[in-house]
């Protein structure tokens, strides 16, 4: 019994996380049809930046916050400075993102060494919590509980405020939001920011589960890349549904029968590609 | 070209191990750039799971030799019914999509064979990848020294361009091209223009699978690192590097690319970043390719 | 006289807005029939609609009787539909006589012969050129698209069109945007295609194309208005009602 509590514990955890993730990388395809390959190196990115918060303020959320706020900046240049220069070339900027993957790859290897940082949860939050005589460790609850609190919040974003009515133009149709006045350039600055906030406070969040390791942007890409496909682009409700499936997916694979859990991620993706190429919930066909 | 050809054969006489050996990779790596291109360049369509090809290969090949211990002729074909089983399977998929959603799939199918390279340690040994391996000896003839390859190597590249560059002049190649520049109208003259592309993929992913057995013949290991996306990336950035254009241009490219890593790696450790680095200059400042971008900026330079 | 394209009960909504409401009409076999409304009337979608471009949300589409709402558009293609499009489609950086012979290719087994050089099809060039010299372009065969005129350019729409020997040629404004002079040519080419194909042909401007019309659909709105002969409909009050809104 504990075991499956444990694995549910665990795919939620590792869906929030993907969540995160893929959230934000939705939300860049979505708007600015960019798909954004250094998605998985700000995830990484955010994690050793958190390390080396830790090291000054050993407060976990402060970590994920000023890590947050300097891989959205980071990410915020690159999309001013380097992916607006190649508007209208949708692969001349998916090819730039890549390369931009690969330099901050390297530059965290030579930054922060090849060895796997481990990131501590906070002392309050590492034990495990009793409810009905089993046991549930209480970090990976709290990421879940992120996790969704962050849904909720972007949500409210998205449909309550007037920024989130201007994404949600913008991802209908850009020439028109544009025709009406909404200032674009701006919004998709602001968009892959956020985007890139998400992924690198995902990071630091993830400390705790999966430490810092050179890699972690390969391991993570796509699986964030499956969840969008899955959910559908542009949906954020697709990539909540998605993030968990594919992290209950991925965590009972790899429990169940290691050797195979990545092909098993192949299997929904596969279909949901068959038989409704938009994805699950997908506004804009990919 | 006719002074290429002789170059190429007389080469392994002038040059030492050392540049035979580097040889061979370039002829090895432009195959691989020059499959990828048959979709990018002829197909429009970019793909960034190339790796694929060249793991299932390699693996396929690899794995029957030392655990079945069959004979080379017999892996090579089985190791290349495989590769292509597996382009049929992963382009129709691939192919619901266009554009950036087919980059997008290519690329989640390639990391999912990567991942399960690392992961399946009782298929593949994981990252201790599969060592132990000979190389092919057709006709007898051994291909362990460098020389042999090395005309082994560039028979097969040859051979494998050669069929290409007929691929791509021909109707069909036509019509690919057609469905490239404009897909609806194509499908109004009565091109079936998702088999043309499926078709297209499927062949550039054989190509790719040949590619594929000549690394594991030259490396005589192979490791899931083959897969990565690292390797797709340099594919791609040997076709646009050279341009996407010709049947030419990736060989060009592919070259390129292979030299720069070989001496960055010598003085730097990082050529990923490097690679990264070189992938947004020249996306940025010289989309259609080096070749064509280099001759712009050399006429450029002389009329003023 | 059999009915060549038969559309039935057509609808195709998008967003809220239907483009096509309920549209039926039939156009028999050798029928020269204009179809003709305002901008907006959703001329364009019901053409998309016939040629497969779009899927219709309801109705059907019969080609000789045949029931073709299912098919792809490359397979409509094969049936027997071809269509020229309001917007030049062409191959710019290849010549004329590439153009033709991809047009000629889509119906050819050719087209799956991966080995051969393009340059080594005689038969197809040969039959490209002649289908250039029908439309006056024989001595422009070997020159790029990029280089000629617009009017020569829609020529090589209709040329590509006409290779597919198709029983059914929508044509989409075909005179739009060609000066008087090209305007008169492309009429005369139009007139002299043989009966044998039936033509149906968009204009938004009801003065231009009339002689060529045997009848006359008028849409507005996604909806048919009126139809009939072209005295009928030119006579019809709602035609001058859609037209000078009154």
């Amino acid at each position: 019994m504990q075991f499956w509590i444990i694995q549910t514990l665990n795919s939620l955890a590792l869906g929030g996380l993907l969540f995160l993730l893929a959230a934000g990388f939705s939300l860049i395809f979505g708007l600015m049809r960019i798909a954004n390959l250094t998605h998985g190196s700000l995830f990484m990115l955010g994690a050793y930046v958190g390390v080396t918060v830790l090291r000054f303020v050993p407060n976990l959320w402060v970590a994920t916050l000023i890590a947050a706020v300097l891989v959205a900046a980071f990410g915020g240049a690159i999309e001013r400075f380097l992916l607006r220069t190649l508007g209208g070339n949708p692969l001349g900027q998916v090819l730039v993102t890549l390369g931009i993957s690969f330099i901050v790859a390297d530059a965290c290897l030579i930054t922060w060494g090849g060895d796997p940082i481990p990131i501590a949860a906070p002392a309050a939050l590492q034990r495990a919590v009793s409810i009905g005589g089993v046991a549930f460790p209480l970090y990976r609850l709290t990421v879940l509980g992120v996790a969704v609190a962050t849904a909720i919040a972007l949500h409210l974003l998205m449909e309550r405020t007037r920024l989130g009515a201007m994404i949600r133009a913008g991802v209908d149709d850009t020439a028109m939001a544009k025709a009406v006045g909404i200032r674009v350039s701006k919004l998709f600055t602001m968009v892959f920011c956020l985007g890139a906030a998400l992924a690198g406070a995902g990071g630091v969040i993830a400390g705790p589960i999966m430490s810092a390791y050179p890699g972690l942007d390969a391991d993570m890409l796509p699986l964030a890349l499956i969840v969008v496909i899955l959910g559908g682009v542009g949906s954020l409700f697709g990539a909540f549904v998605g993030s968990f499936i594919i992290g209950a997916i991925y965590t009972f694979g790899s429990a169940l029968a290691p050797n195979l859990a990545y092909v098993i991620l192949f299997l929904p993706m596969i279909f949901v590609i068959a038989f409704r190429p938009r994805g699950l919930f997908g506004r804009s066909a990919a | 070209m006719l002074i290429a050809a002789v170059a190429a054969i007389l080469f392994p006489l002038v040059g030492g191990p050392f540049y035979v050996n580097l040889a061979s990779q370039i002829f090895i790596a432009a195959l691989f750039a020059a499959s990828l291109n048959l979709l990018v360049g002829y197909g429009g369509l970019v793909s960034l799971g190339h790796a694929a090809w060249l793991g299932v290969a390699a693996y396929t090949s690899a794995w029957l030799y030392l655990r079945l211990g069959l004979q080379h002729a017999i892996t090579a074909a089985l190791a290349l019914i495989m590769t292509t089983a597996t382009a049929a399977v992963f382009g129709a998929i691939a192919l619901r999509a266009t554009g950036l959603g087919f980059l997008m799939i290519t690329l989640a199918l390639s990391q999912v064979l990567w991942g399960t390279a690392y992961r399946w340690a009782s298929l593949t040994n994981g990252d201790n990848g599969l060592s132990g391996l000979t190389r092919p000896a057709p006709f007898g003839l051994s291909l362990e020294a460098p020389a042999p390859f090395y005309y082994f190597a560039l028979t097969v590249t040859a051979f494998a361009i050669w069929t290409m560059w007929r691929f791509v002049d021909s109707p069909f190649g036509a019509a690919l091209r057609g469905t490239r520049d404009a897909p609806r109208r194509m499908s109004a003259l009565g091109h079936n223009v998702t088999l043309v592309r499926w078709l297209t993929f499927v062949y550039s992913g054989f190509w790719g699978g040949v590619a594929g057995l000549l690394f594991v013949y030259y490396n005589k290991y192979i490791h899931p690192t083959a897969l990565s996306l690292t390797t797709s990336a340099e594919a791609l950035l040997g076709v646009i590097a050279g341009g996407a254009g010709s049947v030419a241009g990736p060989i060009v490219g592919a070259a390129i690319v292979l030299i720069l890593k070989n001496y960055v790696s010598a003085y730097l450790e990082r050529w990923n970043m490097l690679l990264g680095f070189v992938f947004v200059i020249i996306v940025i400042f010289m989309p259609e390719g080096v070749v064509p971008g280099m001759r712009r900026w050399w006429l450029r330079g002389r009329r003023a | 006289m059999s009915t060549a394209l038969q559309v039935a009960n057509l609808r195709k909504v998008f967003g809220g807005l239907p483009a096509a409401n309920d549209v039926s009409f039939e156009v028999m076999q050798s029928e020269r029939r204009l179809i003709i409304g305002p901008n907006g009337a959703g001329k364009t979608t019901l053409f998309n609609l016939i040629t497969g471009d779009l899927v219709a949300d309801a109705g059907a589409i019969r080609l000789f009787g045949e029931d073709i709402s299912r098919l792809k558009p490359h397979e409509r293609a094969h049936r027997g539909m071809a269509r020229t499009y309001q917007i030049i489609t062409l191959f710019p950086k290849d010549t004329l006589e590439h153009n033709v012979m991809l047009a000629l290719l889509g119906l050819s087994r050719v087209r799956w012969r991966a080995f051969r050089a393009m340059a080594s099809e005689t038969a197809l060039r040969q039959e490209a050129r002649h289908v250039l010299g029908v439309l006056g372009l024989a001595e422009r065969a070997t020159r790029l698209i990029s280089e000629v005129s617009y009017g020569e350019k829609r020529r090589v729409e209709i040329a590509m069109a006409l290779a597919q020997k198709p029983r059914v040629l929508l044509l989409d404004e075909p005179l739009a945007g060609l000066s008087l002079e090209e305007r008169a040519q492309v009429k005369a080419l139009i007139s002299a295609i043989p009966r044998d194909v039936t033509v149906v042909m968009i204009e938004h401007d009801m003065d231009t194309a009339l002689d060529l019309a045997d009848r006359v659909t008028v849409l507005h709105y996604g909806k048919v208005i009126v139809e009939g002969t072209r005295s009928e409909v030119v006579a019809h009050p709602k035609t001058r009602e859609i037209y000078l809104g009154t």
